[in-house]
């Protein structure tokens, strides 16, 4: 009924103070995002981009400004309890994979559960679950360093994925992969889409953004444009695509 | 649970795939917690021997010496003084029971050096005058002829008795008994032999060539004093009575009136023994805690490599808070991690510790020695508490450091 959005976030900035040098990262960003969405957020390098997504992700937290998550606000939270909503609410993909090594796939996938407290006999059936919907499940028992690029990243996406999480933040996720392989995740996370997760995906790529259906671009720490993409450019996109 | 499960099945891929590594970390504790083994082990075997070799000549001797001296540390003859107030007429002073009831018996003692002819050898050796009642005071037994009799210690007789290897030295392969030896300028004919009993820390029965008190005394030292008189206690209860009625006795034989002046010292083994007991621990005691330092040295080596590998796992670290672990998580594995490097350390240490404490005692046994192997549970205990409590104090600051990381830091790696 009426369900708040996700994500609303109200003239938020960021400024870091090093040794008095102040440096202002963010500049008064608002938007909402609602469950669901599969959103880019676009810029160069300083952009503010990476700043924006660690406060999303309540991995940093805004120097001014509000946060509502999940109809929260953030500010004032106490570490713990921002570890606590990142463990059940939040699942990352990061562009380096950042797996465990000397690790198998499945305890690789199991980690978030393991910060769970209030998990532990069905454990098994989240991680085959998340495994299968990557399509990995075969490579559960294999360890980190024995899978390519693709898989690991897979891997990465059923660890993001676990937990059930209200929204997942994806990182330059194609950035280490080579075109193909970059492909065939990006159509993992818009099968995702589909299946009703959120995706905030932050990028420079243009074809890896052109998978979500709104991009927001940051430039100098603001909001320069906040659109739609229309099936259309959807398309065009696809196309590009299958021509490789 | 799994949060304490999961960092110790880390820490052992981490030591099991880097195994030489692992192995020169866990060094400084592997050295430091064996040493404290061997110590400990070897210290305590050493104390048990000593302790063990007063206790063979029996707890409840007391011994006369001449010349005033702290009861507590050795003789005055030790620092090469001769003192000559110790008298034959206080060894029957002492045996008389009216003076002194506790004795059971009472043995009086001369020791010289002199040349020794014999049919094969012409030596130097160490004799001792003593009186018949030696073999009730001191735990020695005839193997073949007799020892001395009451008159002999007075008849000035030309008899004496060897020890078991004398006996085989100077006639091997045949009968001792009644055969002659010729001591300075006098013949003794043997009349006994003694049978074998080892080395027992303060005489050894074996060497000795015994001769009558007075015959040694008067005929071949010149002396009219002893060197020392040994009696036996009927009980260990009542040591402390009998040493005050000796003391009374010779300080009236002695006319002295002020314990201030006392020339003599009167020493019981069972002080010697708690005495010996005290000293062997604090020594023991000693040796360990420097033992142990060398397991410091061990600590610090391991928060240096705890923190290199911090350093290394930044991003790590960063990942698992990013996933939703809490900083106590994260110290709590580090620490366990530590705890784990330790106590792997510890546990090769007292293995290797064993292992050399056992071989030494196999070598010292065929050296000749009771050499008793102990490893008390108290050492293996003290090891692994000291191995563990080494991982959390080490172990700790960088622990912290981990917990501090921030979940931003799992982004940063490249």
């Amino acid at each position: 009924m009426g369900a708040s959005p996700l994500i609303k976030v109200t003239d938020l900035g960021k400024t870091y103070d090093n040794e008095g040098m102040k440096t202002e990262a963010l500049r008064g960003v608002s938007f909402t995002i609602k469950k669901g969405e599969f959103v880019s957020i676009m810029g160069p390098s300083g952009s503010g981009k990476s700043t924006l997504m660690h406060i999303l992700g309540l991995l940093d937290r805004a120097t001014s400004g509000e946060y509502y998550f999940d109809g929260q606000n953030t500010s004032g939270l106490e570490d713990n309890t921002l570890a606590a909503l990142r463990n059940k609410k939040i699942g990352f993909i990061f562009q380096a994979f950042n797996l465990l090594p000397r690790t198998t796939v499945y305890d690789n996938v199991e980690l978030p559960l393991i910060y769970d407290a209030n998990t532990g006999t069905d454990n098994k059936q989240r991680v085959i679950a998340a495994l299968k919907s990557v399509g990995i499940d075969h490579r559960a028992d294999y360890f980190s360093n024995q899978l390519s690029g693709g898989e690991k990243q897979r891997v990465a996406i059923a660890r993001a994925l676990v937990n059930d999480p209200e929204v997942i933040f994806a990182d330059e996720p194609t950035g280490n992969l080579d075109s193909k392989t970059g492909v065939q995740v990006m159509e993992i996370l818009d099968k995702l889409n589909r299946e009703g997760h959120t995706i905030i995906l932050v990028t420079h790529e243009t074809i890896t953004a052109s998978y979500a259906k709104r991009i927001i671009k940051i430039l100098d720490g603001k909001i320069v444009s906040d659109k739609e993409i229309s099936d259309k450019k959807r398309l065009l996109a696809e196309k590009g695509k299958k021509i490789k | 649970m799994r949060v304490l499960l999961d960092p110790i099945k880390i820490s052992f891929h981490n030591l099991n795939s880097a195994k030489f590594r692992s192995f020169l970390t866990t060094l400084g504790i592997i050295i430091g917690v064996a040493s404290v083994i061997i110590v400990m082990s070897i210290g305590g075997s050493a104390q048990l021997l000593i302790l063990d070799q007063i206790k063979s000549v029996g707890s409840n001797l007391v011994g006369i010496t001449p010349g005033s001296s702290e009861e507590k540390g050795p003789p005055a003859v030790a620092f090469g003084v001769t003192i000559t107030t110790l008298k034959y007429q206080d060894l029957l002073a002492i045996q008389n029971k009216k003076n002194v009831p506790d004795l059971t018996f009472v043995a009086g003692n001369v020791t010289g050096t002199a040349q020794m002819k014999s049919d094969r050898e012409n030596k130097q050796v160490n004799y001792q005058g003593v009186t018949a009642s030696l073999i009730n005071v001191e735990k020695i037994e005839i193997e073949q002829g007799r020892f001395f009799n009451e008159q002999e210690d007075i008849s000035l007789a030309r008899n004496a008795v060897l020890g078991n290897t004398t006996a085989e030295d100077l006639f091997p392969n045949e009968n001792p008994i009644g055969k002659n030896i010729q001591i300075k300028d006098q013949i003794f004919t043997v009349i006994g032999t003694l049978k074998k009993r080892g080395t027992t820390g303060f005489s050894n029965t074996d060497e000795g060539i015994y001769l009558p008190l007075f015959t040694a005394q008067k005929i071949l030292l010149g002396i009219n004093h002893l060197n020392s008189i040994n009696a036996r206690v009927n009980d260990e209860k009542n040591i402390e009575r009998a040493i005050a009625d000796i003391k009374s006795t010779i300080r009236e034989k002695h006319n002295i009136k002020d314990s201030a002046y006392d020339d003599f010292s009167v020493r019981s083994t069972a002080q010697a023994l708690s005495t010996l007991t005290s000293v062997t621990d604090i020594l023991k005691y000693f040796l360990t805690a420097i033992a142990a330092i060398s397991l410091l040295v061990g600590g610090v080596g391991i928060m240096n490599i705890m923190l290199i590998s911090v350093k290394q796992r930044i991003w790590e670290i960063g990942l698992r808070k990013a996933v939703g672990a809490k900083r106590l998580d994260v110290i709590l594995q580090f620490l366990i991690e530590s705890i784990f490097i330790t106590f792997s350390g510890g546990a090769v240490g007292i293995f290797i510790g064993f292992l050399v404490s056992y071989l030494a005692s196999l070598v010292i046994n065929g050296l000749g020695y009771d050499w008793e192997f102990t490893l008390s549970s108290q050492s293996i205990f003290t090891a692994t508490s000291i191995s563990i409590a080494i991982g959390i104090i080490f172990g700790m600051y960088p622990a912290r450091k981990a917990g501090k990381v921030s979940p931003m830091e799992a982004l940063r790696y490249e």
